[in-house]
């Protein structure tokens, strides 16, 4: 019996879960959801540990393996299994999915054990599960689609959690509506993709890309810019990024396994998966790239005039996800996925750090009545501070391994100014990161007196300890440091390589071919000409290093030795104004965009439809009881008027004759 | 011998004053006796022809018509009685509920 068989049990534990607690929470109690909650996703976790383990005895040089549950569509031609399917790069995505998402499942039973709707929950973010697996595993357009928007659904459901309150509904409410537009996007693509090639298999289309597509053609344009908006909606990356920061409003769990370790990286695997595609299209890799620079630069910017513990790590993750799409854009798709693991690692811990200090603090989320914290929590603040070095890119942990791989591609794949823009980001990461560390747990405290800080049951603290301990050593994948040699880019080859090799042969071929202008091919060889060069390459780690020292030692200049320095500068300055009001993006699209749609809803509710549709309707059935209402005359109800009606009639006839 | 054209006349008479009483009056009972009036001119008129013909189906359909008639004073007697019942007139300008 062959290992992958096993694949389908990877999802459908979560579903079970979910299943169970969603229709009969109520009636078997909080523990025993507990522990429904828990098994699905620990038991796909070992079930993806299996199927890990025989990946690696998995013959070079064949295609890797596919599950095919049934045949899903048929239609004519078109033809669409629910499959799943066993690559590397999928078995990383589950490592990060299962394994994340069971440590955060644990984590939740201690958060949120005071809920009454605790079965609604965990019914929830089992599904989300489910929905998220089910995006990494499948093997064609459609299945990930399913998933991509079940995990859109199970993310509107949880932010809105707390759905008494307004804004969490209203939260809820837009990361819906955002992504929708990404999510429309993705489907023009898949439109595309079909008509392009006729199937939606990814072992197809990705074999299939470098030949049916001609190199920088309108048609691989316009496919992977479509796939890559619907990418930018679901990781919230410039333009469609706001609903990120107001997602806050759900349960902090939520916000660390959905908002930060899983769905919002599920963009960076979506391009990841089509590598081969974006091959084709330099156009949209430089767009890309500009994207995700820029938006690694921009949020990280807002990040630093936050006072909401959360929102400062969800502008955070906002612009970790623009390195990872800065890596795509400059083709080192390794690179991204490194970052996607590792950022899950310490960002989820800093999630759940946060969530600790909200529960240990009475639900409060302003840095400034923190402070001095230290001491209260004692694990927490060790896991977060690890996280944070992570997270800043300081050596030997593991953000420093997979952001200095980002932006040493970022200059030989790319460009200065996107390396410029990737470095700046770093410094200003490094800047509030630790502004966030020492506003909250170092310093005089400011701790409303009525609050007790109190470090979090165990069930908190463990999964706390377990992450940041993967976010310290996390960076061993990458080893041993040096470009193209290290663990997981060896894992993710046979997927990832292959699709270059064949780009690089068939775009080589089209300018024998057709004397196209390929830069393509001229930047590959140029790629792998620099890419030797270790002393460059440790020069840039010093260098990355140093600019995350300089930030680390600028917050605490401002935030430790002189504490009353931020507020005085930043008084009266329109440029920190700015800043702290989001660059009044959302203002701004509530003004362009949110307000003459709603004018233009009233005016076809109230015109077009109230007056037009309706006026119609009611029109026809005014005009027939106006001939009812002659005809009924002639009803009266007095016998010798229809006798005399039956005269006339006889005489009228007989004249007539 | 009384001519055909005496008889059709005395019974197109009839009819007219049965008609005249079915449209003008207003008590259920006389409407009634009129339309039973019309009923008997009509069979004037078929017992004329059958003499001026010297056929007899004139007379046969003649029976049929009193029957009929006889048939339907029952009937129509019977629901003047039960409207009776449920409202104390005869009038049948007052009788106008069948209406929309």
């Amino acid at each position: 019996m062959s290992f992958v068989n096993l694949a389908f049990l990877v999802p459908l534990f979560p579903l079970i879960g979910s299943i169970i607690n969603g229709f009969f929470g109520l009636k078997i109690g909080k523990d025993r959801v507990s522990w429904v909650a828990c098994a699905g996703p620990v038991l796909s976790f070992v079930v993806t540990l299996i199927l890990l383990v025989s990946i690696f005895f998995h013959p070079e040089g064949t295609p890797y393996p596919e599950q095919s549950l049934f045949t899903w569509i048929s239609a004519g031609d078109f033809v669409v299994d629910f499959g799943l399917q066993i690559d590397p790069l999928s078995l990383v995505m589950m490592m990060v999915v299962t394994g994340v998402g069971s440590i955060i499942h644990i984590y939740s039973i201690g958060y949120m054990y005071k809920e009454y709707s605790y079965y609604r929950y965990f019914a929830y973010l089992n599904l989300f599960l489910f929905s998220m697996l089910l995006l990494v595993m499948g093997n064609n357009f459609l299945v990930m689609f399913i998933g991509w928007e079940g995990v859109g659904l199970c993310s509107y459901f949880l932010i809105g959690y707390y759905f008494e309150k307004k804004s969490a509904c209203d939260a809820g409410v837009k990361a819906f509506i955002v992504n929708r537009i990404g999510d429309f996007a993705f489907l023009l693509a898949i439109f595309g993709i079909f008509k392009m090639f006729g199937t939606l298999d990814f072992s197809t289309v990705m074999a299939a890309a470098p030949t049916t597509l001609i190199y920088d053609s309108e048609a691989a344009t316009l496919i992977t810019l479509a796939l890559f908006i619907g990418a930018t909606g679901k990781s919230a990356q410039i333009p469609l990024y706001t609903w990120l920061p107001d997602a806050m409003e759900g349960p902090t769990p939520v916000s660390a396994l959905i908002h930060a370790a899983t769905m919002v990286t599920a963009g960076v695997y979506m391009v990841v998966r089509c590598s081969a595609l974006f091959n084709m299209a330099p156009l949209t890799m430089m767009i890309i790239a500009l994207v995700g620079g820029g938006t690694a630069l921009f949020a990280a910017t807002i990040g630093t005039c936050q006072y909401d513990i959360k929102r400062v790590l969800a502008y955070s993750t906002i612009s970790q996800i623009g390195y990872m799409f800065l890596a795509c854009g400059v083709g080192a798709y390794t690179a991204a996925i490194f970052h996607l693991v590792t950022h899950a690692f310490f960002k989820a811990c800093l999630f759940l750090g946060a969530g600790s200090i909200i529960h240990g603090m009475n639900n409060e989320q302003d840095i400034r009545k923190m402070g001095g914290l230290k001491d209260h929590f004692p694990i927490t603040y060790v896991t977060f501070v690890i996280s944070t070095i992570a997270i800043a890119g300081i050596f030997p942990f593991s953000g420093f391994f997979s952001k200095d791989e980002i932006l040493y591609h970022a200059l030989m794949d790319g460009n200065v100014i996107y390396w410029g823009m990737g470095i700046s980001g770093a410094f200003i990461t490094a800047f509030y990161m630790f502004r966030l560390v020492f506003m909250t747990f170092h310093g005089p405290s400011h701790v409303d007196p009525q609050v007790h800080p109190h470090e979090s049951p165990m069930a908190m603290t463990l999964p706390l300890i377990i992450l940041a301990f993967l976010a310290l050593i996390g960076g061993l994948l990458g080893i041993p440091l040096f470009h193209g040699w290290h663990l997981l880019h060896n894992f993710l080859a046979p997927v990832l390589a292959f699709d270059l090799e064949t780009a690089l042969h068939a775009s080589e071929r089209m300018l024998a071919e057709h004397g196209h202008h390929t830069s393509f091919a001229e930047v590959l060889h140029q790629a792998q000409r620099t890419s030797h060069n270790i002393w460059l390459e440790i020069t840039l780690m010093l260098f990355s290093i140093g600019v995350a020292l300089a930030g680390i030692a600028t917050a605490w200049f401002f935030y430790i030795k002189k504490p009353e320095l931020p507020g005085k500068l930043s008084k009266g300055q329109w440029g920190f104004d700015l800043v702290q009001n989001k660059y009044y993006i959302d203002e701004l699209i509530d003004e362009a965009i949110v307000k003459p749609i709603v004018k233009g809803s009233d005016l076809l509710w109230r015109q077009a439809d109230a007056r037009g549709v309706d006026g119609v309707v009611n029109g026809v059935a005014q005009t027939i009881s106006l001939f009812s209402k002659i005809a009924r005359s002639f009803q009266s109800g007095f016998v010798r008027n229809y006798a005399m009606f039956m005269v006339v009639g006889f005489i009228i006839l007989l004249i007539l004759i | 011998m009384v001519p055909l054209t005496h008889y059709l006349i005395l019974s197109a008479t009839l009819f007219s004053i049965g008609v005249l009483g079915v449209l003008v009056r207003r008590n259920a009972i006389v409407v009634f006796m009129c339309i039973e009036i019309m009923l008997n001119a009509v069979n004037i008129t078929l017992i004329a022809f059958d003499r001026y013909l010297n056929q007899h189906d004139g007379q046969i359909f003649s029976f049929m018509v009193i029957c009929v008639a006889g048939a339907e004073v029952s009937v129509g007697l019977a629901i003047v009685i039960a409207l009776f019942r449920n409202k104390p007139t005869v009038n049948l300008d007052e009788l106008n509920l069948m209406k929309w």
